[in-house]
């Protein structure tokens, strides 16, 4: 496989290879004993921003501090990590339209096992957006076991139909970068700041764009594990 | 009381040695697992060990008191990501690469 | 604490192993699972620094940053995917093209 276009034999290309593999194993070793020791240098205890969080969780309109953090105290980061679920889906769709699906039938487990998961899939994504505000759980858990649910309907064959390929799905795909955007302009309108809730509508702000989060987001993953453009054609 | 104190330190001490021991394995099996998954010579049985790092590295997370985290692994670092790599493996591995006849982009574009 | 040194440790040799191997192998597919290993050994870093609080619940800005980097992580892989198989389409094989050494 190697041509040979150089006067080097293939022992000597292999002790080079060797030899740069060696190096490269000094390299990182150096490189994982002063990370090591940058991080046993570090203090045992250090409050970080927990309780500055704390002290504000209560005008946060959620009582889960990780939520509070996502959707209000750090909301803009938020809103820029939709953007970019929604830059990498228009990459993939800018490399090309959906890949040929070959026509097979699915095995007993595939055929029973969509019928079965499905609907408990989207109740228990309801139930992690709900649970959110005071438990674990929350928007990005939810969208991506919808996300799944999403995957698994690929899986078993189904494909959306020309309708719901055109508008819909680019509508679903915008809204939750839509409602954050929308939100902010709304509460710089009413003269806060951008993303600043106000603590007595905080929680339902934060549930509503939760909700559009969760159907973008998964969406987005199932849109991102089709592979391409969906084919707004008709198939076979 | 006294040996009612004494048991009761050394049981919180057990508690404590096993959430160590824990831990140790825990780390240690995602290293072993990770170094598996990368240097393995079939790229199906690599996507299956990341799969399996990523449900390891869901335990890891409960561990560290970051629950939240682990649904989230467990359902996109787990789960989708694998099944991305799953899906990609399938199509490098089929002789049919059919994309290029479906590709709506003029080629000339893309190599300039 | 709750061996939140050990998970830093481990989250340091995640990092190093996909560095290792994103450097070494050519196949592109292998480079995609080692630059997922290394982000999995950063976000063990991060979320087990952030358990170092004095109290018992940690710090949650971090536990936010880390559930951004993955969704952010497995929207990358796929489009790396995507390149991948279109480099596959237009050259034939999934790999970087060997290097004359010189």
């Amino acid at each position: 496989m190697k041509k040979l276009m150089n006067p080097k034999s293939m022992t000597e290309i292999v002790a080079q290879q060797m030899l740069f593999r060696l190096l490269l194993v000094a390299l990182l070793a150096v490189m994982l004993t002063g990370l090591g020791y940058a991080v046993l240098s570090l203090p045992l205890q250090a409050p970080g921003l927990s309780e500055a969080v704390a002290k504000n969780l209560e005008t946060s309109g959620v009582s889960n501090p990780v939520t509070a953090v996502l959707i209000n105290f750090r909301a803009y980061d938020t809103l820029l990590e939709m953007g970019v679920l929604l830059l990498a889906l228009l990459g993939v769709w800018s490399l090309g339209g959906e890949p040929e699906q070959r026509e097979s039938s699915p095995g007993a487990v595939l055929d029973m096992l969509p019928r079965l998961l499905v609907s408990v899939l989207i109740l228990v994504a309801g139930y992690l957006l709900w649970d959110g505000g005071h438990a674990p759980g929350g928007a990005f858990q939810a969208g991506s076991v919808l996300g799944a649910v999403g995957v698994l309907l690929l899986l078993a064959g189904w494909h959306p139909s020309a309708r719901l390929v055109r508008l819909p799905l680019r509508i679903a795909l915008v809204a939750g970068l839509g409602m954050f955007v929308v939100m902010g302009m709304v509460l710089i309108l009413m003269g806060r700041r951008l993303l600043e809730y106000p603590p007595a509508q905080a929680g339902a702000i934060i549930l509503l764009i939760e909700a559009t989060a969760t159907l973008s987001i998964a969406i987005t993953l199932a849109s991102l594990f089709l592979g391409g453009r969906p084919n707004s054609g008709a198939r076979k | 009381m006294e040996a009612v104190t004494v048991d009761a330190v050394s049981m919180f001490e057990t508690v404590t040695m096993l959430h160590w021991a824990f831990d140790a394995v825990l780390g240690f099996a995602l290293l072993w697992l990770a170094w598996l998954a990368l240097t393995s010579q079939d790229l199906f049985k690599a996507i299956v060990l990341f799969i399996a790092f990523g449900l390891l590295m869901a335990l890891a997370w409960v561990r560290l008191d970051a629950p939240d985290i682990a649904l989230a692994e467990a359902a996109i670092g787990a789960g989708l990501t694998g099944a991305l790599l799953l899906s990609a493996l399938a199509r490098l591995k089929s002789k049919h690469n059919t994309r290029a006849d479906h590709e709506k982009v003029d080629e000339s574009e893309v190599h300039d | 604490m709750n061996g939140v040194l050990l998970y830093a440790l481990v989250g340091v040799g995640l990092f190093t192993l996909g560095l290792y191997a994103l450097i070494v192998y050519p196949h592109l597919l292998r480079k995609i699972l080692a630059i997922n290993v290394m982000g999995s050994g950063v976000f063990l870093i991060l979320v087990a620094l952030g358990g170092r609080t004095p109290g018992t619940s940690p710090d949650p800005v971090p536990h936010a940053m880390v559930i951004t980097g993955i969704v952010v992580a497995v929207s990358a892989t796929a489009l790396a995917l995507a390149l991948m198989l279109r480099v596959r389409a237009a050259t034939g094989q999934a790999r970087l093209p060997e290097e004359q050494l010189e």
